[in-house]
């Protein structure tokens, strides 16, 4: 398998290829913690951390690692990697760390990392492994901040409440009361369900965005009706 | 497979989808109208606002889809699913209450999921369970009978209760309901309960306004009986199945007894549950057997989640978790095709 270039790589992990979206792999946390925007930063950045340096980690030693034990071996690696990002946001981010709870450790069960160390990085030079790694956790926290704004706006009425709890005391009064202060709150979006159905929405829109690209794209290229002599003989260019 | 068609004269039953819906809406009457007498307009106002909605989002989606809207219309299916939301939404809620419901129930419950015909759950439970696990304190305030709290609101109450003017808050009109006050009671005996709370010393049996309008979705749900729209097996067996239990836990009336058959029969959305929601052609089961399994499980677990949950009725959860289960149902109770054996289950003769 050739290595594709940096924009495919980047392509895919954002959209054609998005593992929240396309793959739906990782749905626990994705569906789990988006409740507000905050704590989809929180999940997303220590998701992007974690699939970038296992990616690289397993690119490194792709050759030396034997066939048969090479899923044992990616999850030591990605258990390592959760590990680290586990203790860093306990020694930054404390109050983060307390909210999304058995969440972080959970990170080391994502198959969306497993599967890019096993379906990318085992096969790829160390480069193109660290990128792809990083672009599909970028492609994996903005599907997750979109649900957790969406999910925030509808369930409290408020967007980037409590991010002091990821950037410390400046971000304090971020928190913009989008739809009033005296929002009732459409509890059924912080709950489970209105994670599905997020979820369950963003997915329809992706589809329907892709669908209404490929429309266009085959417009482009039709032949104009009408009587037109086609050419058959001689050169065709 | 062939795909022949038969186009011999097939006997028509005259019932087209719109003949079903609007009997169903007309056999909710008697409750509707019990509902009127004892807690007011506001019944009436939440059916208006619910059917709008319906109507609005039902004719929105179909333009979406590309659909032709005043056929659709015309199947009042839209039109049923509101109604059955408005009355089991509190009378005098906020206007937003009805709409947001509705516009699940329609958008959400049916048309994500394939439209009339396609839908999995019971629209109008989908929308009550998001109701009211969003907004549990505006969803679980039920006004009291007129006569307990002075007379019902009147229009221009309503109107500002209902659209937020004026200075009028609705804890001043709402009572607990029979099912809430039996839940609550930890301290006395039933018997001497019954005697103190107006709400049962001024009714006969199950709660004061709250057994007559049971009593009128029963015989709505009997003339429909009549009518043959719907069959006796699931409300027989779910209301059998709430009698057997209710018997079976009803410890003659100590003060920590889950309530008598009666109240648990004639109070609450037993009857409305039992005779107009798991009817549902679509999201309930669909042999007689399957009928019976699926009316006693709404049964079984209406009363556990009643006696033991933490929601004082429970036939909307109830409804819902058995919707989960009719496809199942169907699978094992497939009626024997004359001149073959019994299958086992549908999927066995799928495979064959």
């Amino acid at each position: 398998m050739a290595t594709p270039g940096y924009s495919e790589i980047s392509r895919n992990g954002l959209w054609n290829n998005n593992p929240a979206l396309v793959q739906l792999l990782g749905l626990c946390p994705l569906l789990a913690v988006t409740g507000s925007v905050v704590n989809a930063i929180g999940l997303g950045l220590a998701t992007i951390g974690v699939l970038a340096c296992s990616n690289l980690a397993v690119s490194i030693v792709r050759r030396q690692m034997p066939e048969t034990v090479r899923l044992p071996a990616s999850v030591m690696i990605i258990a390592t990697f959760v590990t680290c990002a586990e203790l860093l946001m306990k020694a930054f981010t404390y109050e983060l760390f307390l909210v999304l709870g058995i969440f972080i450790p959970l990170i080391v069960t994502n198959c969306a990392i497993l599967g890019r160390a096993d379906a990318f990085a085992s096969k790829n030079p160390v480069l193109p492994s660290l990128v792809d790694g990083f672009m599909m956790g970028l492609g994996f926290t903005a599907v997750l901040i979109v649900i957790g704004a969406i999910r925030e706006i509808l369930g409290r009425g408020t967007l980037f409440a409590d991010m002091d709890l990821l950037l410390g005391p400046m971000a304090e009064d971020w928190g913009i009361p989008v739809l009033g202060t005296d929002y009732p709150g459409f509890l059924v979006a912080v709950l489970p369900p209105g994670a599905f159905l997020v979820a369950g929405l963003l997915i329809a829109a992706k589809n329907a965005i892709d669908a209404g690209i490929e429309r266009r794209r085959s417009q482009r290229v039709r032949v104009m009706p009408g009587s037109k002599r086609v050419r058959v003989t001689g050169k065709i260019t | 497979m062939s795909l022949m068609r038969a186009s011999s004269p097939h006997a028509r039953s005259g019932d087209s989808a719109a003949r079903v819906m609007l009997q169903v809406a007309a056999a909710t009457v008697p409750g509707v109208l019990a509902l009127v007498l004892y807690f007011g307009i506001g019944v009436l106002i939440n059916i208006a606002l619910c059917t709008i909605t319906a109507i609005a989002c039902e004719a929105a989606v179909m333009k979406l889809r590309n659909r032709p809207v005043v056929f659709y219309l015309k199947d009042y299916s839209a039109f049923v699913t509101a109604l059955l939301l408005g009355i089991a939404i509190p009378p005098y809620c906020a206007w937003w209450i009805p709409v947001v419901g509705t516009a699940s129930a329609i958008i959400l419950a049916k048309h994500l999921y394939g439209g009339m015909g396609y839908n999995p759950f019971n629209p109008a439970m989908v929308g009550y369970v998001v109701l009211l696990i969003s907004f549990p304190v505006a969803m679980t305030r039920w006004v009291g009978p007129a006569e307990m709290i002075y007379g019902a609101p009147g229009l221009s109450e309503t109107l500002g209760l209902v659209f937020g003017f004026g200075n009028i808050n609705v804890d001043g009109f709402t009572r607990a309901t029979p099912l809430e006050i039996v839940r609550l009671n930890q301290s006395v005996l039933l018997e001497q309960l019954y005697q103190r709370e107006p709400m049962f010393n001024k009714g006969s049996i199950a709660g004061y306004g709250w057994e007559v309008a049971s009593f009128g979705f029963l015989v709505g749900g009997l003339f429909l009986l009549l009518r043959r729209i719907i069959t006796w097996h699931a409300p027989v067996a779910m209301l059998g199945t709430l009698t057997l239990l209710s018997v079976l836990f009803y410890d003659s009336g100590s003060s920590l007894s889950e309530g008598s058959p009666l109240l648990h029969l004639f109070s609450g959305a037993t009857m409305l549950g039992a005779f107009f929601i798991i009817t549902d052609p679509i999201s309930g089961a669909t042999s007689n057997k399957g009928r019976l399994i699926f009316g006693a499980g709404v049964g079984l677990l209406t009363y556990v989640i009643r006696a033991w949950g933490s929601y004082p009725d429970a036939v909307a959860f109830a409804v819902l978790l058995m919707n989960f289960a009719a496809p199942t149902i169907d699978n094992y109770t497939l009626p024997r095709t004359y001149g073959h054996k019994a299958p086992r289950k549908a999927t066995d003769v799928e495979e064959q």
